[in-house]
C-alpha cells in the first residue's frame, strides 16, 4: 500500500437517537486511529464537525430513530453513502429508547415534563425549532436499506476494528461468534 | 455394536428410543435447538432443531433415530432458517440484551450470536406485556417469553404444581399464572423448584442475584452454545413426569 496517491475511504459518521457510546468505542481502537487515518478520511462526523454529508464510501449510523430529524439525517446519509451500517444495540434494535415504545407518547411527555414528582411548574417543550418526537422508536433498518449491522451496547473497539479492516480490505466483514455481542 | 444413522456425514451410534437430537448431543455433536431441556420430552415446538432428512425436513428432537438414515445439519441452508426462526422470535418479544439481567446466561442471544443473527432484519412488534413483580423472591418479566412451555412442564411434571400455562391462540398465545388474581405472588411457587431452573430466556428472575456473576463471565461468555452439546445429553428426569394435582 506504498501508493500514498491511492484515494482515501470516505466515511461519515452520525449518532441519532443513540448516547455517543458507540463513538466512544470508535475512539477506544486507540493508537488503531493513525492507522486507520491512512486508510480513511471523515466527511460528516461529530469529529470534524461537518454538517451535512456529501458523497461517502461508508455511512456509519449510532441509534435508532426517535424524532422527525433522525429520519432526515438518515436519509441524507442513504442517499449519499455507498454502504451504510448499523452501529450499536440502538442503531440495530431501538434499543433503550424503544423501550417507550409500548407506551402512548403523550402519557411519556405528560410523566417526564409535568407530572413527574420533582418538577415545579412542568410544561412540554414547545419550540418549532424543536424536531418532533416519533410515536415509535424503530431500528434504521424499518426506514431504509441498511447493508450491515454491528450490534452490541456499544459493539467494542476490537469488534468495531475488525469490521473497518475487513471492509477497508474489500472483505465482506464477519465478526464471528466471539465479537457478535448482543449487550 | 449399537446401530447408527450419519449427521453430517458422521456416523452417530444411538439407543433404542432415543430421538436424532438426543442421540446427537449424547454423541457431543451440536444441533442447534432451543425449546428441548435434557430432562424433560422432546416438544418440537421451536423447530430451531430442523436438520434435512433427503429431501424432507423434520424436528430432530422428536425424529426418531433409525439405522441408515443420512442427515443434513450444520449447512447454510439449514443454518439460515434457523436464523430466521431466531430472528422471528427477536421481534415478537421485547428482548433488549443490554438491559437483561440473563444475557450471558440466555439460550436465545447464545444461539443469535452463535448462528451469526446480525439484526432481527423483520419490523419489531415492541409489544406491551407488563412484568409481574408481586412475588416477593420472583420476578416474571414477560417481554422475554418465547413460549418453549419449559417452565409449563417443568411447574407440573417436577414440581406438580402446575403454576404455569400457555393461554390464547397464534400470536395472542402468551403465558399466565394459574392463580384467581393470575398473580405470582398467589401461587405456592418456590425458588427451589425445578421451574425456576429451566427458563432459557430471562422471564423467570429470582431477585436481588442478578449481577451477582459480572456480565462477561457468564456461560455463553465463557464458550459459545454449540461447543456445549454435552451438557444438553438426555439425562433422567429428577419429577415422576405426573402431576398429582392435575390426575385428581
Amino acid at each position: 500500500m506504498a501508493n500514498t496517491e491511492q484515494k482515501k475511504i470516505r466515511v461519515a459518521t452520525t449518532s441519532l437517537a443513540g448516547c455517543f457510546g458507540c463513538h466512544m468505542s470508535l475512539l477506544d481502537i486507540d493508537e488503531r486511529l493513525f492507522t486507520l487515518l491512512e486508510h480513511v478520511e471523515f466527511d460528516r462526523t461529530p469529529l470534524t464537525d461537518i454538517k451535512h454529508c456529501g458523497p461517502c464510501d461508508v455511512g456509519l449510523v449510532e441509534g435508532g430513530l426517535c424524532n422527525a430529524e433522525n429520519v432526515h439525517v438518515l436519509r441524507e446519509f442513504r442517499n449519499n453513502c455507498k454502504i451504510l451500517v448499523a452501529v450499536g444495540a440502538c442503531a440495530v434494535t431501538g434499543g433503550l429508547p424503544a423501550q417507550r415504545n409500548h407506551l402512548d407518547l403523550a402519557d411519556c411527555l405528560q410523566e417526564v415534563y409535568v407530572t413527574e414528582i420533582s418538577l415545579h411548574n412542568g410544561l412540554i417543550p414547545n419550540d418549532p425549532e424543536l424536531p418532533l418526537p416519533l410515536d415509535k422508536v424503530h431500528p434504521l433498518h424499518e426506514v431504509v436499506k441498511v447493508d450491515y449491522f454491528i450490534p452490541g451496547c456499544p459493539p467494542s473497539a476490537d469488534t468495531l476494528w475488525k469490521f473497518l479492516t475487513d471492509l477497508l480490505a474489500g472483505r465482506t466483514p464477519t465478526l464471528g461468534v466471539e465479537l457478535t455481542r448482543y449487550d | 455394536m449399537s446401530e447408527t444413522f450419519q449427521l453430517d456425514g458422521e456416523d452417530i451410534p444411538f439407543a433404542p428410543g432415543q430421538t436424532v437430537l438426543q442421540a446427537a448431543l449424547s454423541a457431543g455433536h451440536y444441533i442447534p435447538h432451543l425449546c428441548y431441556h435434557p430432562e424433560f420430552k422432546p416438544h418440537g415446538s421451536c423447530k430451531v432443531c430442523t436438520v434435512k432428512i433427503g429431501n424432507r425436513t423434520a424436528a430432530s428432537c422428536t425424529m426418531p433415530a433409525q439405522a441408515g438414515l443420512e442427515i443434513e445439519s450444520n449447512t447454510e441452508e439449514m443454518n439460515a432458517l434457523r436464523r430466521t426462526l431466531v430472528q422471528m422470535l427477536f421481534a415478537e418479544g421485547n428482548h433488549f440484551c443490554p438491559s437483561c439481567e440473563k444475557s450471558g446466561n440466555c439460550e436465545l442471544q447464545a444461539l443469535g450470536s452463535d448462528l451469526g443473527v446480525m439484526t432481527a432484519g423483520f419490523r419489531h412488534f415492541y409489544p406491551n406485556r407488563p412484568v409481574d413483580a408481586s412475588h416477593p423472591d420472583i420476578l416474571l418479566d414477560f417481554n422475554r417469553c418465547i413460549l418453549c412451555e419449559l417452565c409449563v412442564r417443568a411447574s407440573c411434571e417436577v414440581d406438580e404444581k402446575c403454576v404455569f400455562a400457555l393461554s390464547g391462540r397464534g400470536i395472542t398465545k402468551h403465558l399466565v399464572v394459574n392463580a384467581t388474581s393470575g398473580k405470582l405472588a398467589d401461587t405456592d411457587i418456590a425458588l427451589t423448584d425445578k421451574a425456576m431452573q429451566v427458563c432459557p430466556v430471562g422471564v423467570i428472575i429470582k431477585k436481588r442475584v442478578g449481577f451477582a456473576v459480572p456480565i462477561g463471565e457468564r456461560r455463553y461468555d465463557q464458550r459459545p452454545i454449540s461447543a456445549q452439546a454435552l451438557d444438553d445429553a438426555p439425562r433422567p428426569p429428577s419429577g415422576s413426569g405426573v402431576c398429582q394435582a392435575c390426575e385428581e
